[in-house]
């Protein structure tokens, strides 16, 4: 989130796309409840189900799944052509003056630079233009042909409410509809919070669905503000935590980029990650690059790291490529991976292709589960029935069991959507042997290191002389662990512009990442949580509630990275000279001599405003972009494509192209395509989704869980169960071309047959409710009929947008 | 004997009169359908608070789990589809006791403290006191309590009458995260809905109301609808629900007359609902009833 989950209730309009947080986020789901009653919010909500959160709200319209950028194109074509945009915000606060290189185009669905037998773009003719001294070339009247805006409005002038209607479905008057309601925050004081979830990352076009809306909410001036903003509901309790630390193949901890292949050394990798900032007077605050990653190799290797060593730049892993899960998998299934440890993860029920996941990993030599409960996954090889028909004695893998301990058998802290880091104490002993992860992991590690002293091994520095100064060896302490992360001084740091002044003593904990340093004086084990565990404690402990400015920022209640900072962007939310947009919502305002009010600012604190210091300091341009020039695999700019599986021969945007019928550059493996199914033996678009009684594979364990919802369902519209002889209750069988599986029927006016594109189009709503362990009624797996296709920047797979067909058993 | 906190109101088949001397602030729950979400944390803290476990069910082709109320299931969700003024909704309200005012339960019930009602507004059984009649059943214009299969006794809602004795909010209350069930004085539960019906109007919900059924004297469970005008429309909710006057005549009129015909029929009932099942006794009784009714009457009118 940009903003938190307490400030949805500062929003004048809730919009909900992409996500569907009365099932999801019952609790979260109080703030907007809170904005209706309190602010009389309008909640409007746009989805392929009229589903809980459409229950509650003031308007809701239907889309067909997987045509979402087509729908949000069509509102950002409706702001511009009414004139429905905030001018200061967008002229000075985004890149909408930025001039765009002559040669960039887009042209019959493809942007320039394509080249169709890699599916990717060379970017060159998508960055900006430059002037001699290496700034960004700027247009400030927004009239240059080649400025942003103007492309902007070229690019979107073809999503009419006409082409919004045909692409999605959704009825022309509820679609112009959503954009009134929409539009209406464009004023200064009137804001738009956006909830979105995995309805819109799982999607192989969801990250240019995000980016939609980004790009809407900067024309209409809600970043920054209070009751604003992007937010994205996470899922899990933690699951913020785990990508901050980024338990990822393609990051180091506090989303620093991981070296690659072609990185040789500190020096190519740093300079590669180190922008220069690309107009005069801004921050540029990615400049620190350096700082936050050699901080964080010395909280790893601690006195090893060396200036000398590169600071052990060498011993980090290098990529070759991508190894997303989809990519993991694959290459299981190929046999190129002999063990998987697999920790808190259910795959079998959760990755693309049940079939394929079930085969890959009985390619395995051996499988380590870590979990608390028995999942999908302990029991691939196990022949459960139709569910599971798995042949025992044809899989040699040999599957071992770790049973965890549950976050409440564990202190430690969780980071939810809103960044806000708590901790929580163990409430219980885990039963029986259980163990925390940590433990297991520090075992793990202790036994490697012992194994690699004795017996050598091929590259044994990594794991040899890694810093290990835990109290207990085979048990860091939680304690241990956040202090790490958080950072400190490794010797007396004195001030850059003074060296007689010292700023933080040796082996003290830093204030924030402001203190960190590029020489191996500090370590950090993670940049963005700096701060979180200060010399004045542990901060994540606070549970102080009072909230002066109303507005629920609650500075005192646990830490929110960066720096406590409870709205990002918060800058903008007042105008060029310092004054808030609105001042009945006041999160920042210049008070003459520094930046104060009711947050940390998102700035410079004593940039005065007449330095001319923009609000978007993570960027080097200091404003934001509307226009992302080369950061994304797909385009500088959202379009159209269909899912993988499309009810649609073409797309309807470029129908005469057949290489932009879906995303260009998405990644496609052998084997893969040839199970995609057509429209002709599967048609019914099928979305998958969430229900509230249940979270995701645990509570199926749980007795009073499975008694509110005990059985796996799907759900159709009355039309379709019509035509198809199915009456509510009846057991049915759904096919993908990837499988099948076999469910109840719910039969609802909840879902609607939709004209797309002159054809009739249904919908299949498959919930994910349970699996055939626990306590609910043994059944199918979702992902049975899931496509193994993903975005084409983060490779998250298509759930929510394939084909099925459904008959009655 | 009661807690201090609970004074006793109304007793089944009790002639004593009831304490006067202390004063009780009449409570309530208020239940705004219009920000529930059917979300059923209050079912699941419902079934966690009075250790109830009913079996694991099957889905039946809508949301509804639990499907019906039950010995094991004293709240259950009801979600309707309707179509109104052309437009979709999803109406989803908790179903359960209403605490009325004029409970028919107690009216109806022939075992002395089987039934009480509190004089905070709460309506409790005692299920040591009760005969397994399922008359409360026929008495309850709600269609609430249910007899057990275990012990062949009648349960509900007990509104948390535990928790209210030492001042807290029933336990779906606190559990509900939208705040989509009030709990307080019956007074301030009304201050409160008016305020939600003033918005829901704002939002066109021309006939947003509360339900409070007068011929039943109130409930101390109110609902805020958005269509107070066809509380139908909520799986049924009674348009205007009361006590079937015969059970208020027998009750009433013939009162110490019918304390003693009714301990015989209670005996015939539980003899019909052992060898019958619990299914069909409620027909059984309600004709036994009428039958019994019709007598007294001929009887008076002799
Ligand atoms: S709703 Fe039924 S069971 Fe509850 S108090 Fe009223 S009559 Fe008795
Ligand atoms: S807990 Fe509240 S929101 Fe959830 S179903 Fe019950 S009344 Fe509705």
């Amino acid at each position: 989130m940009t903003n938190h989950w307490v400030d949805i209730k500062n929003a004048d309009l809730v919009f909900v796309m992409g996500g569907n947080p009365a099932e999801a986020h019952p609790c979260g789901f109080k703030w907007v409840i809170e904005a209706k009653k309190q602010r009389k919010a309008r909640l409007v909500v746009v989805d392929p189900r009229f589903n809980r959160t459409a229950s509650v709200a003031d308007y809701y319209a239907p889309i067909r799944s997987g045509s979402d950028i087509a729908f949000l194109s069509g509102v950002i074509n409706y702001l511009l052509s009414k004139d429905k945009i905030h001018h200061e915000y967008v002229k000075h606060y985004t890149n909408a003056s930025f001039l765009i290189d002559e040669r960039f185009a887009l042209e019959d669905g493809l942007f320039s630079g394509y080249n169709a037998e890699k599916r990717s773009y060379d970017k060159e003719s998508w960055k900006y233009q430059f002037d001699k001294d290496g700034y960004a070339r700027v247009d400030e009247t927004l009239q240059d042909p080649n400025c942003v805006f103007q492309i902007m409005k070229k690019h979107y002038a073809r999503y009419t409410p006409e082409v919004v209607t045909r692409v999605t479905g959704t009825p022309t008057d509820a679609f112009l509809k959503v954009c009134e309601y929409i539009a209406e925050t464009a004023a200064p004081n009137k804001t738009m919070t956006n909830l979105y979830a995995l309805g819109w990352t799982e999607h192989s076009v969801g990250a240019q669905n995000i980016r939609s809306m980004a790009i809407i909410q900067l024309l209409l001036g809600n970043m920054g503000m209070a009751g604003g903003g992007i937010n994205a509901l996470r899922g899990h309790s933690n699951v913020q935590g785990i990508t901050d630390q980024c338990l990822y193949s393609d990051a180091l901890p506090g989303y620093l980029g991981a070296p690659l292949d072609a990185d040789i050394d500190r020096k190519t990798y740093l300079e590669k990650r180190t922008p220069k900032a690309m107009r005069p007077n801004q921050m540029n605050f990615p400049q620190n690059f350096p700082k936050w990653w050699t901080s964080l190799m010395k909280a790893w290797y601690g006195k090893e790291a060396t200036p000398e060593n590169d600071f052990c730049y060498d011993w980090l892993p290098k990529r070759d490529l991508s190894y997303d899960v989809l990519n993991m998998f694959d290459r299981m299934y190929q046999g190129k991976m002999s063990g998987f440890v697999c920790q808190g993860f259910n795959p079998l029920a959760s990755v693309a292709n049940k079939k394929k996941v079930g085969d890959a990993l009985a390619k395995l030599k051996y499988l380590v589960i870590m979990d608390p409960l028995v999942t999908e996954t302990s029991e691939f090889w196990k022949n459960h029935g139709e569910v599971n028909p798995a042949d025992p004695a044809s899989i040699q893998t040999e599957v071992f069991r770790l049973p965890v301990a549950f976050f409440a058998e564990e202190s430690g802290t969780c980071t939810n959507s809103g960044r806000v880091v708590r901790w929580h104490w163990k409430a219980v002993d885990g039963p029986g042997e259980s163990k925390g992860d940590a433990e297991i992991m520090a075992h793990l590690y202790q036994t490697l290191k012992h194994m690699y002293a004795k017996e050598g091994g091929a590259f044994p520095d990594p794991i040899l002389k890694l810093s290990w100064p835990y109290r207990i060896a085979d048990e860091p302490s939680p304690e241990e662990l956040l202090m790490e992360i958080s950072g400190k001084a490794l010797t007396d740091l004195h001030d850059p512009k003074d060296a007689t002044k010292l700023q933080v003593k040796g082996g003290d904990q830093l204030a924030s990442f402001g203190f960190l340093r590029d020489d191996g004086s500090t370590a950090c084990g993670n940049w963005i949580y700096s701060g979180a565990w200060s010399q004045a404690g542990n901060l994540t402990l606070r549970r102080d509630s009072s909230d002066p400015s109303g507005l629920g920022q609650t500075l005192n209640w646990g830490f929110a990275w960066p720096v406590n900072r409870r709205i990002l962007y918060n800058r903008a939310s007042a105008d060029l000279a310092g004054k808030p947009w609105d001042a009945s919502r006041t999160v920042l305002k210049w008070t003459g001599s520094a930046w104060g009010g009711n947050d940390i600012p998102d700035m410079r604190p004593n940039a005065a405003p007449e330095e001319g210091v923009m609000p978007f300091i993570m960027n080097p341009e200091g404003v934001a972009r509307l226009f992302a020039r080369d950061l994304m695999a797909d385009g500088p700019l959202p379009e159209h494509y269909e899912p993988f599986e499309s009810p649609l021969e073409t797309n309807p945007m470029h129908p005469k192209n057949t290489k932009a019928k879906s995303n260009p550059v998405s990644r496609i493996f052998k084997g893969d395509l040839e199970v995609f199914g057509t429209a002709k033996d599967f048609p019914y678009v099928a979305t998958t989704y969430r229900l509230t009684e249940h979270f995701h594979f645990w509570t199926q364990h749980s007795k009073i869980n499975a008694i509110l919802q005990p059985e796996h369902f799907v759900e159709i519209g009355e039309e379709l169960a019509r035509e198809k002889g199915i009456k509510a209750g009846d057991k049915v069988k759904v096919r993908s071309n990837r499988g099948y599986i076999k469910a109840v029927a719910v039969v609802t006016k909840r879902i609607k047959a939709l004209d797309v594109d002159g054809r009739k189009v249904h919908t299949v709503g498959i919930p994910i409710t349970s699996g055939f362990v626990g306590r609910t009624k043994p059944g199918f797996l979702t992902n049975t009929l899931t496509p193994a296709v993903g975005d084409a920047n983060t490779h998250t797979p298509e759930y929510k947008a394939f084909l099925v067909n459904i008959e009655k058993v | 004997m009661a807690l201090q906190s609970l004074d006793i109101k109304q007793r089944s088949a009790t002639t004593t009169p009831s304490p006067q001397a202390r004063q009780t602030v009449e409570i309530a729950k208020l239940i705004d359908v219009s920000a529930c979400i059917g979300c059923k944390a209050c079912t699941a803290a419902c079934i966690e608070w009075n250790d109830i476990r009913g079996d694991v069910g099957n889905c039946v082709g809508v949301y509804d789990n639990p499907v019906d109320l039950s010995a094991d299931a004293w709240t259950v969700m009801r979600f309707t589809e309707t179509e109104q003024n052309n437009k979709l909704e999803w109406l989803i309200r908790k179903d359960g006791c209403m605490h009325c005012a004029d409970p028919g339960c107690l009216k109806a019930c022939p075992a002395p403290g089987a039934i009480i009602q509190y004089s905070n507004g709460i309506v409790d059984f005692h299920q040591e006191n009760c005969i397994g009649c399922g008359y409360c059943v026929t008495g309850c214009p709600f269609n609430v309590p249910r007899m057990s299969q275990k012990d062949n006794k009648a349960y509900k809602c007990t509104l948390c009458s535990d928790r209210v004795a030492v001042n807290q909010a029933p336990a779906c209350a606190k559990a509900c995260p939208t705040g989509a069930i009030q709990f307080g004085a019956k007074e301030d539960m009304k201050d409160y809905a008016e305020k939600r019906i003033a918005d829901l109007k704002e939002r066109g919900y021309d006939k947003a109301g509360l339900y409070d059924p007068q011929g039943v004297g109130g409930t101390h469970v109110m609902y805020v609808l958005h269509h107070a005008d066809q509380p139908k429309l909520y799986a049924g909710l009674p348009d205007d629900p009361s006590i079937s006057p015969l059970v208020s005549l027998w009750k009433g009129a013939a009162k110490p007359l019918a304390t003693l015909a009714l301990a015989g029929v209670a005996l015939g009932s539980l003899f019909h609902y052992v060898t019958k099942g619990p299914n069909e006794v409620s027909k059984e009784i309600e004709d036994e009833i009428e039958r019994e009714d019709e007598r007294q009457l001929r009887e008076e009118a002799k």
